[in-house]
């Protein structure tokens, strides 16, 4: 009965594709419009005003003569239609038309820019342009999407994976993005350092800004100040290894102890994820700062005066361990949950005391979660924005360094770009580092066998230590919870403490007049700016991140080791290098894209996927491949095989995927503070503003609205999805028993 | 699901190889010819290639070098989806998120079926492995046999032109095996389906094969009908593989036509010579095919007695080596460390070449 696709002579997917390049190519405007989200250009002298001009119109009055090439390669595919999909010149037209397309297509975009040539030797090798072209718009995008699945197909036909449109369409589409939003800015920046106040090319003036003594000094070994390089890395090593430990005890207590209220202590540890990042650093201020609760109270005891001690290594040192140890935790949760009861009973058997199996067995098993953990913490560290800013003091750090350099009087992209290359550096090291400690031993445990073992308690000598801590931290925890509740409700924190509603007021009052509600709070604009920015990149985000753990997985390939390492690049890259390379990118065509909404949508994207890849990796591997492969032998295809077998089953990592990337959306600022114009503020970076401003108040109580808009988000989604319907155990799981 | 038959289709091997990464070879130039309507096993040890050919005839695995076809058709190239196979896996592959009757839908959907012969077909399907009114049912409310033959039903309905089955009993246990084993050989007999069956149970593929196919270090060792695997196996491994068989160096004393007479520690025997000379050579013993009780015969101690229930078990030693062997006789049995002469059976210990 099954129709076997070699021997037709329709191919839907091609026609697809055909049609949308036309409807790109003749229809929709070429060029950037002012917002991409809204459809004024309809009504604006569409289509033959040049600004919002399809390219055939364009053509036709004479305009851009550069785009010409780009039909031919549009019109060649139609030759396919009655062809076999065997025929070689079907993969042949395909390759060539596509790739040629594609190819042109950027590299006009890339050759002619808003002063025409982009580079002298283009003038020199054509002679002077008089014309010019902005940012790419619509039409660009859907020709040149249009164009990369043609070549895909093309490639498929070849034969590549089994000849599979899906598969072959959805590697070319991630490799695409990839290397166009994390490694073109990425290499944009590293050119950037090089780049003199002239315009020129310098290769010593990079190495002297490279070693300037304010990176690299080492004055603090005799008594001045050190570079902020080596600030950073002591602070993040620091913090790395600290919230690995921290998170360690938690996840000891919650796995391998009778203590009663599991629960609560894992809603505890939880909650710094979902607060904005710099809160914390303000409860501390108000704790620890020079008129600080403790400060005071500490100061008037032993009769010293107070002082500001917390400003610098102390206060980002505590801010970032509450900010990063539920992070450690999340990982390390998982990975001690995941030590399989069965070899620590084994190893109880063989006559190990509880201390000993803890040691040789347990310990050992779980290094996969440490180093990840330690990584996490570090790298969040090195990026982390806000509670330097807020807290550092005179202890400087490259994150906001480099936000300085951007936005401060000096405006030095190249001294920018450079502390950007010193941060890549550090955790890119820090990536091969734990790559090499883990070596290529397999801590693989869980074999897919069912498991009935039950996790030995912690031995005494461990369990008392860890209690203590446990129980320190959960309260030092509770009571920052505490303060920042308090302080959004009182006048003037320290000065003033009479209770009040007034900041909530100020920034989310409305009025209801006329039949309609005025939001006339100051933070409704950032608000929902973020909601929808949010809204926006977490579906998107789950997607990309699940198809790019479905070809990990599941699909074999020429350069996947490559690939994966592409896909998880912008993990280890800092926000704030995401942030100044994508300004360095994306404010000149031919994308074109800062101050819009757009950037930051895509910020997101890229920022937050390799969550998302890792989610679908760690679900999938969970799935028997043997599932794929019956829905390939009852005639589905692998598009119907995702669609209708692996989503379905990875409802969980969906949800893990979508709420991280929304509460990540909600409450970064790290990238997001390059990214952000008048127009699409962003909660964050308002409350940045307010911080500036000394308005703790208003800040904090945003803050504090904003930590329950996403518990709400949370729990909207996880009902939205719905529980998968059968749970862990698998079908084949039973058949033995 | 009348008609079956005739889409029952023949599958060709023609110096089919398998190569995974560089020199990883799992199938090594690997020829065969399965006629259509008939059941074959391929039946090995694990790693002997033969779940990668099933999978190279599924189309989840490719050929690296060789031609394979179906009913005639060249497919070698063509992906698992667009060949007209269907296939049972051993863990059932059963979509835990879809009910029982949309399990055994699922391929009916993709082939172009109105919804009501879909519907129509997956109830006859189901009804076909005896589960009408299971069809509500998620397979993690099924026993084991159950999803067993909700996976069969899965992969019938399709009417493929060949059905695949790799080790579908292994997660079964003992009693449910045989039941369900003969049911498989029913429906492969009553539909005409040509059906290719991986196992490396050996009495499972005597029981239900029309053919055998034993295979060995990613190679063919011998391809034949159940009998002839059994009474005349080309070399050692088969013999020892089916039927675990005492291989014992023997003398052949005369050749004679067809029959040798060869002599076994002192005994002598006539038996088929299939074409051997006379000098030394193996001869393979079924452990049934020794005589257990006293009289001519081979000197041997009682090393190991066994009871099994419906028989004893032991173990000989002597001249020969160990000798393997069952006896009927559980009433009175042999004890450890009794002297006694065994004897061979007069017909069914066989010679195999010496590999």
């Amino acid at each position: 009965m099954r129709a076997v696709t070699t021997e037709k002579t329709t191919h839907p997917v091609l026609i697809f594709w055909i049609v949308t390049g036309w409807v790109g190519f003749a229809l929709l405007p070429w060029y950037g419009v002012e917002d991409f989200w809204f459809l004024d250009w309809l009504t604006e002298g569409w289509p033959t005003d040049s600004d919002y001009a399809p390219a055939a119109f364009l053509l036709g009055q004479g305009e851009k003569p550069w785009l010409w090439p780009l039909a031919p390669a549009l019109l060649a595919p139609l030759a396919l239609l009655r062809r076999r999909k065997t025929d070689p010149a079907y993969a042949y037209v395909l390759l060539a038309a596509g790739g040629f397309g594609f190819a042109w297509l950027i590299a006009q975009g890339l050759g002619i820019g808003i002063r025409g040539w982009t580079a002298d030797w283009l003038s020199a090798l054509f002679g002077p342009l008089e014309d010019r072209q902005y940012g790419m718009g619509y039409g660009a995008l859907v020709v040149a999407s249009a164009l990369l699945f043609l070549f895909t197909q093309g490639i498929a036909a070849r034969g590549a994976i089994n000849g599979d449109v899906f598969v072959t369409g959805a590697i070319g589409g991630v490799i695409a993005v990839v290397t166009i939003f994390v490694f073109f800015p990425i290499a944009k920046m590293l050119g950037a350092a090089f780049i003199t106040e002239e315009g020129g090319y310098s290769i010593p003036l990079f190495f002297a800004k490279f070693f300037d003594d304010h990176i690299w000094g080492l004055g603090c070994l005799s008594g001045t100040r050190c570079g902020v390089a080596w600030n950073s890395l002591f602070l993040a090593v620091l913090v790395g290894v600290l919230t690995t430990l921290l998170g360690l005890v938690f996840a000891l207590v919650l796995t391998r102890s009778g203590f009663r209220f599991k629960r609560e202590l894992r809603a505890i540890t939880v909650l710094p994820i979902i607060t904005p990042p710099f809160v914390i650093g303000l409860a501390i201020i108000l704790l620890f700062g020079l008129s600080g609760a403790v400060t005071t109270w500490v100061a008037d005891l032993i009769g010293v005066r107070p002082t500001r001690w917390v400003y610098g290594l102390p206060g980002i040192l505590i801010a970032q361990l509450l900010a990063f140890t539920p992070i450690a935790f999340l990982v390390l949760i998982g990975v001690v949950e995941g030590v399989s009861p069965s070899m620590e009973e084994a190893a109880q058997t063989l006559r190990a005391t509880r201390w000993q199996t803890f040691r040789t067995v347990s310990l050992p098993l779980m290094r996969p979660g440490l180093a990840n953990a330690f990584l996490l913490g570090f790298i969040e560290s090195m990026a982390d924005f806000g509670n330097p800013l807020v807290l550092g003091g005179n202890y400087d750090v490259l994150s906001t360094e480099i936000f300085f350099a951007i936005v401060g009087a000096q405006y030095d992209q190249g001294r920018a770009a450079i502390l950007s290359m010193v941060l890549l550096g550090f955790t890119l090291a820090a990536f091969y580092l734990q790559r090499f400690w883990l070596g290529k031993k397999s801590y693989t445990t869980v074999t897919g066998k069912g498991d009935s073992g039950v996790h030995p308690q912690m031995p005494r000598g461990l369990a008392i230590p860890v209690y203590t801590i446990a129980a320190l931290w959960g309260g030092f925890t509770l009571i920052i919870y505490g303060m920042i509740l308090y302080g959004s409700v009182v006048q003037l924190w320290g000065v003033d403490n009479t209770l009040t509603f007034k900041h909530y007021l100020t920034a989310f009052a409305v009025r209801i007049e006329d039949g309609g509600i005025r939001w006339i709070g100051s933070a409704w604009d950032s608000f929902w700016t973020t909601i929808m920015i949010s809204t926006v990149a977490a579906p998107l985000t789950a997607a990309v991140g699940l198809i790019t753990a479905y070809l990990l997985t599941r699909q074999d390939f020429a350069g996947k080791r490559s690939f994966e390492f592409g896909t998880m690049l912008s993990f280890a890259i800092p926000g704030t290098v995401i942030g100044v390379s994508y300004i360095l990118a994306f404010n000149v065509p031919p994308i074109e894209i800062t101050g819009t909404g757009l950037i930051l949508v895509i910020s997101f994207i890229f920022r937050n996927m390799p969550v998302g890849v890792r989610a679908g990796i760690a679900s999938m591997s969970q799935l028997d491949r043997s599932l794929d492969e019956s829905s390939l032998t009852l005639g589905a295809n692998s598009w119907q095989t995702f669609r209708r077998v692996i989503l379905p089953l990875l409802r969980p990592a969906i949800l893990a995927a979508l709420v991280y990337s929304f509460v990540r959306a909600m409450t970064a600022i790290s990238a997001v503070i390059f990214l952000v114009s008048a127009r699409y503020d962003m909660a964050t970076s308002y409350i940045i503003g307010r911080v500036e401003n000394n308005d703790y108040g208003l800040a904090i109580a945003y803050s504090t609205a904003l930590i329950f808009v996403m518990l709400a988000a949370v729990g909207l989604l996880q009902l939205l999805v719905g529980r998968t319907q059968i749970g862990r155990r698998l079908a084949h799981e039973q058949g033995g028993s | 699901m009348a008609g079956a038959s005739s889409k029952a289709a023949s599958v060709v091997f023609d110096h089919v190889t398998k190569v995974y990464g560089k020199d990883v070879v799992a199938v090594n130039d690997v020829s065969l010819s399965i006629a259509p309507g008939k059941l074959v096993t391929l039946l090995g040890p694990s790693g002997c290639g033969k779940t990668t050919t099933l999978r190279m005839i599924a189309g989840l695995e490719m050929a690296t070098r060789g031609c394979i076809l179906i009913g005639d058709k060249d497919v070698t190239t063509l992906p698992a989806t667009d060949r007209d196979v269907s296939m049972v896996f051993q863990s059932y592959a059963l979509f835990p998120h879809m009910t029982v009757l949309e399990n055994v839908s699922y391929g009916l959907k993709f082939s172009g079926f109105s919804k009501v012969e879909t519907l129509e077909r997956a109830n006859a399907g189901l009804s076909l492995v005896g589960l009408d009114g299971y069809g509500g049912r998620l397979p993690s409310e099924l026993s084991g046999g159950q999803q067993q033959r909700v996976a069969v039903a899965r992969a019938l309905v399709l009417e493929p032109q060949v059905l695949l089955f790799d080790e579908p009993l292994s997660n079964l246990d003992a009693k449910l095996r045989r039941h369900v084993r003969e049911e498989i050989r029913e429906i492969q007999q009553n539909l005409g389906l040509t059906v290719v069956y991986v196992t490396h149970d050996q009495e499972e593929a005597l029981a239900v094969s029309d053919e055998i196919v034993v295979m060995k270090n990613a190679a063919i060792a011998q391809i034949g009908r159940p009998r002839e695997l059994y009474d005349a196996p080309a070399d050692t491994f088969v013999a020892d593989f089916i039927g675990e068989a005492n291989l014992v160096e023997c003398q052949i004393a005369a050749v004679d036509g067809d029959m040798a007479e060869i002599s076994v520690g002192g005994v002598r025997h006539r038996l088929p010579s299939r074409g051997l000379k006379p000098g030394k050579a193996m001869l393979a013993l079924r452990p049934s095919r020794i005589r257990v009780t006293d009289g001519d015969g081979l000197a041997a101690t009682v090393e190991k007695v066994t009871y099994v229930g419906p028989r004893m078990e032991y173990t000989f030693a002597g001249d020969f080596g160990q000798l393997f062997a069952v006896s009927d006789d559980v009433d009175a049995p042999l004890k450890v460390g009794d002297a006694i002469r065994i004897g061979l059976a007069a017909s069914g210990p066989v010679l195999v070449p010496d590999a």
